[in-house]
Protein backbone atom coordinates (compact mmCIF):
# COMPACT_ATOMS: atom_id res chain seq x y z
CA UNK A 1 0.00 0.00 0.00
CA UNK A 2 2.65 2.40 0.72
CA UNK A 3 4.49 1.41 -1.65
CA UNK A 4 1.91 2.97 -4.22
CA UNK A 5 0.65 5.95 -1.88
CA UNK A 6 4.09 7.24 -0.71
CA UNK A 7 5.44 7.87 -4.10
CA UNK A 8 1.83 9.74 -5.27
CA UNK A 9 1.79 11.95 -2.09
CA UNK A 10 6.11 12.59 -2.62
CA UNK A 11 4.54 13.76 -6.49
CA UNK A 12 1.97 15.93 -5.31
CA UNK A 13 3.96 17.64 -2.99
CA UNK A 14 7.11 18.62 -5.35
CA UNK A 15 4.40 19.21 -7.96
CA UNK A 16 2.47 22.15 -5.75
CA UNK A 17 6.12 23.06 -4.58
CA UNK A 18 7.12 23.72 -8.33
CA UNK A 19 3.78 25.35 -9.23
CA UNK A 20 3.95 27.34 -6.41
CA UNK A 21 7.74 28.50 -6.26
CA UNK A 22 6.94 29.83 -10.27
CA UNK A 23 5.06 32.78 -8.68
CA UNK A 24 7.05 33.52 -5.48
CA UNK A 25 10.33 35.87 -5.91
CA UNK A 26 12.19 34.57 -2.46
CA UNK A 27 15.65 33.52 -2.60
CA UNK A 28 14.70 30.78 0.04
CA UNK A 29 12.15 29.38 -2.50
CA UNK A 30 14.66 29.71 -5.41
CA UNK A 31 17.38 27.63 -2.93
CA UNK A 32 15.12 24.93 -2.44
CA UNK A 33 13.91 24.63 -5.97
CA UNK A 34 17.71 24.11 -7.24
CA UNK A 35 18.19 21.36 -4.64
CA UNK A 36 15.25 19.93 -6.31
CA UNK A 37 16.81 19.91 -9.50
CA UNK A 38 20.08 18.65 -8.27
CA UNK A 39 18.05 15.62 -6.84
CA UNK A 40 16.59 15.31 -10.24
CA UNK A 41 20.49 14.57 -11.75
CA UNK A 42 21.04 12.52 -9.07
CA UNK A 43 18.23 10.10 -9.48
CA UNK A 44 19.05 10.42 -13.30
CA UNK A 45 22.86 9.49 -12.06
CA UNK A 46 21.77 6.49 -10.77
CA UNK A 47 19.27 5.12 -13.41
CA UNK A 48 21.64 5.76 -15.11
CA UNK A 49 23.38 2.47 -13.66
CA UNK A 50 20.34 -0.07 -14.25
CA UNK A 51 20.58 1.44 -17.97
CA UNK A 52 24.41 0.71 -18.87
CA UNK A 53 23.31 -2.74 -17.02
CA UNK A 54 19.96 -3.59 -19.44
CA UNK A 55 22.25 -2.73 -22.29
CA UNK A 56 24.81 -5.04 -21.53
CA UNK A 57 22.69 -7.71 -20.37
CA UNK A 58 20.37 -7.04 -23.88
CA UNK A 59 23.57 -7.71 -25.89
CA UNK A 60 25.41 -10.35 -23.54
CA UNK A 61 22.13 -12.41 -24.67
CA UNK A 62 22.31 -11.97 -27.47
CA UNK A 63 26.15 -12.90 -27.83
CA UNK A 64 25.38 -15.96 -25.85
CA UNK A 65 22.37 -17.27 -28.04
CA UNK A 66 24.64 -16.48 -30.81
CA UNK A 67 21.76 -14.95 -33.01
CA UNK A 68 21.89 -13.63 -36.23
CA UNK A 69 23.13 -9.94 -35.32
CA UNK A 70 24.91 -11.04 -32.32
CA UNK A 71 28.67 -9.63 -34.29
CA UNK A 72 26.78 -6.24 -33.48
CA UNK A 73 26.21 -6.79 -29.74
CA UNK A 74 30.10 -7.47 -29.41
CA UNK A 75 30.51 -4.58 -30.88
CA UNK A 76 28.57 -2.41 -28.64
CA UNK A 77 29.65 -4.68 -25.45
CA UNK A 78 33.59 -4.17 -26.95
CA UNK A 79 33.26 -0.25 -27.44
CA UNK A 80 31.45 0.47 -24.14
CA UNK A 81 34.24 -1.45 -22.01
CA UNK A 82 37.34 0.20 -23.93
CA UNK A 83 34.90 3.25 -23.49
CA UNK A 84 34.51 3.19 -19.66
CA UNK A 85 38.06 1.82 -19.34
CA UNK A 86 39.44 4.79 -21.11
CA UNK A 87 37.63 7.18 -18.73
CA UNK A 88 38.61 5.17 -15.81
CA UNK A 89 42.39 5.38 -15.98
CA UNK A 90 43.12 8.05 -18.19
CA UNK A 91 40.18 10.70 -17.23
CA UNK A 92 37.64 12.41 -19.31
CA UNK A 93 39.17 15.93 -19.76
CA UNK A 94 42.17 14.10 -22.60
CA UNK A 95 43.77 10.80 -24.08
CA UNK A 96 42.12 8.08 -25.21
CA UNK A 97 38.57 9.07 -23.94
CA UNK A 98 38.85 12.50 -25.90
CA UNK A 99 40.23 11.24 -28.36
CA UNK A 100 37.04 8.11 -29.21
CA UNK A 101 34.84 11.10 -28.01
CA UNK A 102 36.05 13.84 -31.07
CA UNK A 103 37.49 11.00 -33.13
CA UNK A 104 34.56 8.27 -33.42
CA UNK A 105 31.44 9.16 -31.23
CA UNK A 106 30.82 12.85 -33.22
CA UNK A 107 31.52 12.05 -36.74
CA UNK A 108 29.27 9.16 -36.40
CA UNK A 109 26.59 11.54 -35.18
CA UNK A 110 27.18 14.21 -37.29
CA UNK A 111 27.18 11.23 -40.08
CA UNK A 112 23.35 10.48 -38.88
CA UNK A 113 22.39 13.93 -38.55
CA UNK A 114 23.90 14.23 -41.95
CA UNK A 115 21.47 11.85 -43.23
CA UNK A 116 18.41 13.80 -42.81
CA UNK A 117 18.44 15.96 -45.75
CA UNK A 118 18.23 12.69 -47.79
CA UNK A 119 15.35 11.80 -45.39
CA UNK A 120 14.25 15.20 -46.17
CA UNK A 121 13.97 15.07 -50.11
CA UNK A 122 12.69 11.69 -49.80
CA UNK A 123 9.45 12.86 -47.21
CA UNK A 124 9.27 15.65 -49.53
CA UNK A 125 8.94 14.02 -52.78
CA UNK A 126 5.94 12.21 -51.00
CA UNK A 127 4.59 14.79 -49.74
CA UNK A 128 4.48 17.02 -52.92
CA UNK A 129 3.22 15.08 -55.26
CA UNK A 130 0.05 16.55 -56.32
CA UNK A 131 -2.61 13.69 -55.94
CA UNK A 132 -5.50 15.81 -54.54
CA UNK A 133 -6.27 19.61 -54.12
CA UNK A 134 -5.18 19.34 -50.73
CA UNK A 135 -1.52 18.26 -51.50
CA UNK A 136 -1.73 20.27 -54.87
CA UNK A 137 -2.26 23.49 -51.85
CA UNK A 138 0.83 22.18 -49.77
CA UNK A 139 3.00 21.73 -53.08
CA UNK A 140 2.43 25.57 -54.20
CA UNK A 141 2.65 27.07 -50.46
CA UNK A 142 6.00 24.81 -50.03
CA UNK A 143 7.03 26.13 -53.72
CA UNK A 144 6.28 29.69 -52.95
CA UNK A 145 8.37 29.55 -49.55
CA UNK A 146 11.02 27.65 -50.64
CA UNK A 147 11.81 30.03 -53.03
CA UNK A 148 10.64 32.71 -51.08
CA UNK A 149 13.19 32.03 -48.61
CA UNK A 150 15.98 32.48 -51.13
CA UNK A 151 17.76 35.98 -52.29
CA UNK A 152 15.83 35.14 -55.76
CA UNK A 153 12.12 34.90 -54.06
CA UNK A 154 12.85 38.84 -53.93
CA UNK A 155 13.59 39.53 -57.46
CA UNK A 156 10.57 37.55 -58.26
CA UNK A 157 7.53 39.74 -58.52
CA UNK A 158 4.94 42.24 -59.40
CA UNK A 159 3.41 45.48 -58.54
CA UNK A 160 0.43 46.02 -56.78
CA UNK A 161 -1.52 49.31 -56.33
CA UNK A 162 2.34 50.60 -56.48
CA UNK A 163 3.38 48.41 -54.02
CA UNK A 164 5.49 45.65 -54.71
CA UNK A 165 4.71 41.71 -53.92
CA UNK A 166 7.32 39.64 -54.05
CA UNK A 167 7.75 35.55 -53.70
CA UNK A 168 9.44 36.96 -50.03
CA UNK A 169 6.88 39.09 -49.11
CA UNK A 170 4.31 36.01 -49.89
CA UNK A 171 6.23 33.51 -48.02
CA UNK A 172 6.79 35.71 -44.91
CA UNK A 173 2.43 36.34 -45.04
CA UNK A 174 2.17 32.46 -45.29
CA UNK A 175 4.85 31.63 -42.55
CA UNK A 176 3.39 34.71 -40.54
CA UNK A 177 -0.36 34.00 -40.65
CA UNK A 178 -1.80 30.60 -41.67
CA UNK A 179 1.35 28.99 -40.73
CA UNK A 180 1.01 30.90 -37.50
CA UNK A 181 -2.57 30.40 -36.99
CA UNK A 182 -2.18 26.38 -37.18
CA UNK A 183 1.22 26.03 -35.05
CA UNK A 184 -0.47 28.49 -31.98
CA UNK A 185 -3.80 26.60 -31.87
CA UNK A 186 -1.77 22.62 -32.12
CA UNK A 187 0.26 24.83 -29.34
CA UNK A 188 -2.94 26.41 -27.32
CA UNK A 189 -4.13 22.33 -27.32
CA UNK A 190 -0.92 21.24 -26.64
CA UNK A 191 0.00 23.70 -23.28
CA UNK A 192 -3.59 22.32 -21.69
CA UNK A 193 -2.91 18.67 -22.41
CA UNK A 194 0.72 19.53 -20.54
CA UNK A 195 -1.09 21.39 -17.68
CA UNK A 196 -4.10 18.81 -17.30
CA UNK A 197 -1.59 15.88 -17.37
CA UNK A 198 0.59 18.07 -14.11
CA UNK A 199 -2.87 18.60 -12.41
CA UNK A 200 -3.36 15.16 -12.61
CA UNK A 201 -0.34 13.88 -11.16
CA UNK A 202 -0.59 16.42 -8.01
CA UNK A 203 -3.83 14.94 -7.46
CA UNK A 204 -2.84 11.89 -7.75
CA UNK A 205 -5.63 10.87 -10.67
CA UNK A 206 -2.50 10.32 -13.25
CA UNK A 207 -0.19 7.24 -12.01
CA UNK A 208 1.13 6.13 -15.80
CA UNK A 209 4.74 7.65 -14.44
CA UNK A 210 4.67 4.53 -11.45
CA UNK A 211 4.05 2.06 -14.13
CA UNK A 212 0.44 1.76 -13.44
CA UNK A 213 -0.84 2.14 -16.31
CA UNK A 214 -4.91 2.30 -15.67
CA UNK A 215 -7.12 -1.04 -17.39
CA UNK A 216 -8.71 -0.82 -20.35
CA UNK A 217 -11.47 0.82 -20.66
CA UNK A 218 -12.39 1.31 -24.13
CA UNK A 219 -11.40 -0.61 -26.97
CA UNK A 220 -8.38 0.39 -28.99
CA UNK B 1 17.04 -7.00 -10.66
CA UNK B 2 14.97 -6.12 -8.15
CA UNK B 3 18.15 -6.56 -5.67
CA UNK B 4 19.37 -4.03 -8.05
CA UNK B 5 16.78 -1.90 -7.55
CA UNK B 6 16.48 -2.23 -4.30
CA UNK B 7 20.13 -0.75 -4.26
CA UNK B 8 19.96 1.48 -6.53
CA UNK B 9 16.92 3.14 -4.37
CA UNK B 10 19.39 2.87 -1.42
CA UNK B 11 21.95 4.46 -2.95
CA UNK B 12 19.65 7.57 -4.14
CA UNK B 13 18.38 7.70 -1.06
CA UNK B 14 21.92 8.10 0.29
CA UNK B 15 22.90 10.96 -1.93
CA UNK B 16 19.91 12.73 -1.50
CA UNK B 17 20.39 12.95 2.30
CA UNK B 18 23.74 14.11 1.76
CA UNK B 19 22.22 16.78 -1.21
CA UNK B 20 19.69 17.69 1.58
CA UNK B 21 22.31 18.92 4.27
CA UNK B 22 24.90 20.96 2.58
CA UNK B 23 28.22 21.08 4.41
CA UNK B 24 29.16 24.16 6.19
CA UNK B 25 31.66 25.19 2.65
CA UNK B 26 28.81 24.40 0.45
CA UNK B 27 26.55 26.67 2.50
CA UNK B 28 28.98 30.04 2.19
CA UNK B 29 29.84 28.88 -1.41
CA UNK B 30 26.01 28.53 -2.18
CA UNK B 31 25.53 32.02 0.04
CA UNK B 32 28.01 34.15 -2.10
CA UNK B 33 26.82 32.55 -5.42
CA UNK B 34 23.42 34.25 -4.80
CA UNK B 35 24.45 36.96 -3.28
CA UNK B 36 24.18 40.43 -5.80
CA UNK B 37 27.36 41.40 -7.58
CA UNK B 38 29.07 44.85 -6.04
CA UNK B 39 27.04 47.44 -7.23
CA UNK B 40 23.89 45.34 -8.25
CA UNK B 41 20.78 45.73 -6.32
CA UNK B 42 19.86 43.27 -4.27
CA UNK B 43 16.98 41.33 -5.27
CA UNK B 44 13.54 41.86 -3.50
CA UNK B 45 12.25 38.73 -1.84
CA UNK B 46 8.60 38.93 -2.60
CA UNK B 47 5.73 36.02 -1.64
CA UNK B 48 3.92 36.63 -4.85
CA UNK B 49 4.97 38.07 -8.18
CA UNK B 50 2.73 40.60 -9.61
CA UNK B 51 4.33 40.40 -13.19
CA UNK B 52 3.07 36.15 -13.43
CA UNK B 53 -0.34 37.29 -12.71
CA UNK B 54 -1.23 36.75 -15.96
CA UNK B 55 -0.01 33.46 -15.37
CA UNK B 56 -2.00 32.73 -12.43
CA UNK B 57 -5.18 33.67 -13.31
CA UNK B 58 -6.08 31.31 -16.06
CA UNK B 59 -4.22 28.51 -14.73
CA UNK B 60 -6.65 28.83 -11.45
CA UNK B 61 -9.50 29.25 -13.96
CA UNK B 62 -8.37 25.83 -15.82
CA UNK B 63 -7.50 24.25 -12.10
CA UNK B 64 -10.89 24.58 -10.72
CA UNK B 65 -12.46 23.56 -14.23
CA UNK B 66 -10.43 20.39 -14.14
CA UNK B 67 -11.77 20.06 -10.39
CA UNK B 68 -15.14 20.11 -11.08
CA UNK B 69 -15.21 17.74 -14.19
CA UNK B 70 -13.41 15.90 -11.68
CA UNK B 71 -16.02 15.39 -9.25
CA UNK B 72 -18.87 15.48 -11.87
CA UNK B 73 -17.34 12.59 -12.69
CA UNK B 74 -16.61 11.06 -9.08
CA UNK B 75 -20.26 11.37 -8.78
CA UNK B 76 -21.29 8.82 -12.06
CA UNK B 77 -21.89 11.44 -14.59
CA UNK B 78 -20.96 9.76 -17.53
CA UNK B 79 -18.82 11.95 -19.79
CA UNK B 80 -18.81 11.60 -23.38
CA UNK B 81 -15.48 11.84 -25.42
CA UNK B 82 -15.62 11.53 -29.39
CA UNK B 83 -13.37 8.91 -30.89
CA UNK B 84 -10.39 9.80 -32.26
CA UNK B 85 -9.44 8.25 -35.73
CA UNK B 86 -5.73 7.13 -35.42
CA UNK B 87 -6.98 4.56 -32.46
CA UNK B 88 -8.47 2.20 -34.77
CA UNK B 89 -4.87 2.47 -36.49
CA UNK B 90 -3.64 1.23 -33.31
CA UNK B 91 -5.83 -1.86 -33.52
CA UNK B 92 -5.36 -2.59 -36.80
CA UNK B 93 -1.26 -1.76 -36.43
CA UNK B 94 -1.45 -4.77 -33.76
CA UNK B 95 -3.72 -6.95 -36.15
CA UNK B 96 -1.47 -6.91 -38.81
CA UNK B 97 1.68 -7.58 -36.86
CA UNK B 98 0.32 -10.74 -35.24
CA UNK B 99 -1.34 -12.29 -38.92
CA UNK B 100 2.66 -11.91 -39.73
CA UNK B 101 3.79 -13.22 -36.74
CA UNK B 102 6.28 -10.20 -36.64
CA UNK B 103 6.94 -7.99 -33.40
CA UNK B 104 5.42 -4.58 -32.47
CA UNK B 105 7.77 -1.68 -32.05
CA UNK B 106 7.02 1.24 -29.73
CA UNK B 107 9.16 4.24 -29.24
CA UNK B 108 8.54 6.54 -25.92
CA UNK B 109 9.84 9.44 -27.44
CA UNK B 110 13.42 11.07 -26.39
CA UNK B 111 12.32 13.12 -23.47
CA UNK B 112 12.81 12.26 -19.84
CA UNK B 113 10.11 11.15 -17.18
CA UNK B 114 9.00 14.61 -16.27
CA UNK B 115 7.98 15.35 -19.50
CA UNK B 116 3.78 15.53 -19.53
CA UNK B 117 3.81 13.82 -23.14
CA UNK B 118 6.07 11.25 -21.88
CA UNK B 119 3.80 10.66 -19.07
CA UNK B 120 0.83 10.41 -21.72
CA UNK B 121 2.79 8.46 -24.08
CA UNK B 122 3.27 5.39 -21.11
CA UNK B 123 -0.29 5.29 -20.61
CA UNK B 124 -0.31 4.41 -24.35
CA UNK B 125 2.55 1.54 -24.48
CA UNK B 126 0.11 0.24 -21.46
CA UNK B 127 -2.59 0.09 -23.57
CA UNK B 128 -0.41 -1.16 -26.60
CA UNK B 129 1.21 -3.95 -24.58
CA UNK B 130 -1.67 -5.12 -23.09
CA UNK B 131 -3.45 -5.48 -26.68
CA UNK B 132 -0.54 -7.61 -28.10
CA UNK B 133 0.25 -9.59 -25.04
CA UNK B 134 -3.60 -10.39 -25.63
CA UNK B 135 -2.84 -11.46 -29.39
CA UNK B 136 0.23 -13.15 -28.10
CA UNK B 137 2.55 -10.62 -29.83
CA UNK B 138 5.88 -9.17 -29.06
CA UNK B 139 6.36 -5.50 -28.37
CA UNK B 140 9.79 -4.17 -28.53
CA UNK B 141 10.27 -0.89 -26.51
CA UNK B 142 14.19 0.59 -26.98
CA UNK B 143 14.52 3.84 -24.59
CA UNK B 144 17.29 6.99 -24.60
CA UNK B 145 16.43 7.67 -21.05
CA UNK B 146 17.59 5.37 -17.92
CA UNK B 147 14.26 6.32 -15.89
CA UNK B 148 11.81 6.11 -18.54
CA UNK B 149 13.25 2.81 -19.50
CA UNK B 150 12.36 1.77 -15.88
CA UNK B 151 8.87 3.04 -16.00
CA UNK B 152 8.71 1.56 -19.31
CA UNK B 153 9.43 -2.13 -17.65
CA UNK B 154 6.90 -1.47 -15.20
CA UNK B 155 4.41 -0.12 -17.46
CA UNK B 156 4.91 -3.53 -19.87
CA UNK B 157 4.87 -5.89 -17.44
CA UNK B 158 1.80 -4.63 -15.37
CA UNK B 159 -0.07 -4.96 -19.16
CA UNK B 160 0.95 -8.11 -19.90
CA UNK B 161 -0.55 -9.27 -16.48
CA UNK B 162 -3.56 -7.71 -16.99
CA UNK B 163 -3.94 -9.24 -20.20
CA UNK B 164 -3.83 -12.59 -18.09
CA UNK B 165 0.24 -13.18 -19.94
CA UNK B 166 2.37 -12.82 -17.62
CA UNK B 167 4.67 -15.35 -18.71
CA UNK B 168 4.67 -13.68 -22.08
CA UNK B 169 6.75 -10.84 -21.03
CA UNK B 170 10.67 -10.39 -21.57
CA UNK B 171 12.16 -7.84 -19.42
CA UNK B 172 15.01 -7.77 -21.80
CA UNK B 173 12.21 -6.67 -25.14
CA UNK B 174 12.18 -3.42 -22.53
CA UNK B 175 15.55 -1.95 -22.64
CA UNK B 176 18.23 0.93 -22.78
CA UNK B 177 20.12 2.20 -25.80
CA UNK B 178 21.78 4.88 -25.39
CA UNK B 179 21.74 8.91 -24.34
CA UNK B 180 23.25 10.13 -27.81
CA UNK B 181 19.90 11.77 -29.55
CA UNK B 182 21.53 10.48 -33.41
CA UNK B 183 23.41 7.07 -31.53
CA UNK B 184 19.65 6.14 -31.17
CA UNK B 185 18.13 7.26 -33.90
CA UNK B 186 21.03 5.34 -35.66
CA UNK B 187 19.96 2.11 -33.13
CA UNK B 188 16.66 2.00 -33.91
CA UNK B 189 17.14 2.48 -37.62
CA UNK B 190 18.97 -0.75 -37.06
CA UNK B 191 16.54 -2.71 -35.24
CA UNK B 192 13.43 -1.88 -38.35
CA UNK B 193 15.53 -3.00 -40.82
CA UNK B 194 17.22 -5.97 -39.10
CA UNK B 195 14.34 -7.27 -37.09
CA UNK B 196 11.50 -5.57 -39.95
CA UNK B 197 8.78 -4.93 -37.26
CA UNK B 198 5.39 -4.92 -39.13
CA UNK B 199 4.04 -1.94 -36.51
CA UNK B 200 6.01 0.86 -35.51
CA UNK B 201 4.56 3.64 -33.07
CA UNK B 202 6.58 7.07 -32.30
CA UNK B 203 4.56 7.71 -29.36
CA UNK B 204 6.08 10.53 -27.19
CA UNK B 205 8.70 14.00 -27.83
CA UNK B 206 10.79 13.82 -30.48
CA UNK B 207 13.55 15.72 -31.90
CA UNK B 208 15.34 16.04 -35.43
CA UNK B 209 15.67 12.37 -35.24
CA UNK B 210 12.17 12.06 -35.80
CA UNK B 211 12.58 11.79 -39.66
CA UNK B 212 15.51 9.49 -39.61
CA UNK B 213 13.71 6.67 -37.91
CA UNK B 214 9.96 7.30 -39.30
CA UNK B 215 11.73 7.20 -43.08
CA UNK B 216 13.35 4.26 -42.38
CA UNK B 217 10.51 2.33 -40.88
CA UNK B 218 8.75 3.81 -44.01
CA UNK B 219 10.84 2.02 -46.23
CA UNK B 220 10.59 -1.37 -44.30
CA UNK B 221 6.70 -1.45 -45.12
CA UNK B 222 5.87 -1.33 -41.48
CA UNK B 223 2.27 0.36 -40.48
CA UNK B 224 3.32 3.57 -38.44
CA UNK B 225 1.45 5.78 -35.66
CA UNK B 226 2.94 8.38 -34.29
CA UNK B 227 1.81 11.25 -31.93
CA UNK B 228 3.48 13.94 -30.63
CA UNK B 229 3.21 16.97 -29.20
CA UNK B 230 6.51 18.55 -30.65
CA UNK B 231 5.05 20.94 -33.57
CA UNK B 232 8.28 21.13 -35.36
CA UNK B 233 8.21 17.09 -35.98
CA UNK B 234 4.49 17.19 -36.56
CA UNK B 235 5.20 17.71 -40.72
CA UNK B 236 7.47 14.86 -40.85
CA UNK B 237 5.21 11.98 -39.18
CA UNK B 238 2.49 13.26 -40.83
CA UNK B 239 4.94 12.80 -44.26
CA UNK B 240 6.18 9.36 -43.43
CA UNK B 241 3.25 7.61 -40.97
CA UNK B 242 -0.29 5.87 -41.87
CA UNK B 243 -1.77 7.99 -39.11
CA UNK B 244 -0.51 10.88 -36.50
CA UNK B 245 -1.93 12.08 -33.28
CA UNK B 246 -1.63 15.72 -33.48
CA UNK B 247 -0.62 17.73 -30.26
CA UNK B 248 -3.11 17.43 -27.95
CA UNK B 249 -4.70 14.18 -29.31
CA UNK B 250 -1.67 12.41 -28.20
CA UNK B 251 -2.75 13.49 -24.21
CA UNK B 252 -6.14 12.65 -25.20
CA UNK B 253 -5.56 9.16 -26.58
CA UNK B 254 -3.76 8.30 -23.53
CA UNK B 255 -6.91 10.02 -21.37
CA UNK B 256 -9.45 8.19 -23.65
CA UNK B 257 -7.81 4.72 -24.00
CA UNK B 258 -7.61 4.24 -20.16
CA UNK B 259 -11.21 4.78 -19.96
CA UNK B 260 -11.00 6.15 -16.40
CA UNK B 261 -13.80 8.20 -15.69
CA UNK B 262 -11.47 10.84 -13.26
CA UNK B 263 -9.14 10.91 -16.62
CA UNK B 264 -12.15 11.81 -18.61
CA UNK B 265 -13.07 14.62 -16.18
CA UNK B 266 -9.87 16.01 -17.02
CA UNK B 267 -10.22 15.86 -21.18
CA UNK B 268 -13.62 17.36 -20.79
CA UNK B 269 -11.82 20.46 -18.39
CA UNK B 270 -9.77 20.78 -21.71
CA UNK B 271 -12.56 21.21 -23.39
CA UNK B 272 -13.90 23.50 -21.73
CA UNK B 273 -10.70 25.59 -21.52
CA UNK B 274 -10.45 26.22 -25.32
CA UNK B 275 -14.23 27.17 -25.49
CA UNK B 276 -12.89 29.82 -22.88
CA UNK B 277 -9.90 30.21 -25.22
CA UNK B 278 -11.61 31.09 -28.39
CA UNK B 279 -14.05 33.12 -26.33
CA UNK B 280 -11.20 34.88 -25.75
CA UNK B 281 -9.98 35.46 -29.01
CA UNK B 282 -13.03 36.60 -30.19
CA UNK B 283 -13.20 39.35 -27.51
CA UNK B 284 -9.47 40.07 -28.49
CA UNK B 285 -10.67 40.21 -32.52
CA UNK B 286 -13.42 41.99 -32.17
CA UNK B 287 -11.85 44.77 -29.47
CA UNK B 288 -8.67 45.01 -32.13
CA UNK B 289 -11.46 45.81 -34.78
CA UNK B 290 -12.94 48.23 -32.57
CA UNK B 291 -9.87 49.57 -31.56
CA UNK B 292 -10.06 48.73 -27.55
CA UNK B 293 -7.86 48.13 -25.68
CA UNK B 294 -8.22 45.24 -23.49
CA UNK B 295 -4.35 45.09 -21.64
CA UNK B 296 -6.12 44.88 -18.39
CA UNK B 297 -3.85 42.62 -16.86
CA UNK B 298 -0.90 45.47 -16.53
CA UNK B 299 -3.89 48.17 -15.49
CA UNK B 300 -3.11 50.06 -18.88
CA UNK B 301 -6.80 49.19 -20.28
CA UNK B 302 -8.57 51.82 -21.56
Amino acid sequence: MLQRSLPIFFAGLVGIFMAVQYFVLHPGMARIYNLVLDWKQVVFACTLMLGVFSLIRFHWRKIARRTADAFYSLVVVISCSITVLAAAVFGTETGPYTWLYDRVQAPMQATMFSLLAYFVASASYRAFRARSVHATLLLLAGAVVMLGRVPTGDLIGFELHGQRVSLASIAAWILDTPNLAAKRGILIGVGLGMISTSLRIILGIERAYLGLSRGTGADI
Amino acid sequence: MPGLRRLTFLWILWLSIGRAIPAPAQEQALAQEQAPAEGEPAAEARWFDPDRLDVLIPTLIFAGLLLAFVASARRGTRLFVRRIPGLDAIDEAIGRATEMGKPVLYLPGLDEMDQPGTVASMNILGQVAEKAAAYETRVTVPNRDPMVMSVAQDVVRTAYGRAGRPDLYREEDVYYVTYSQFGYAAAVSGLMLRQRPAANFFIGHFFAEALVMAETGQSTGAIQIAGTDSDAQLPFFITSCDYTLIGEELYAASVYLSGEPLLLGSLKAQDAAKLLIIVYVVIGVVAAFLNLKLDFWTGQGG
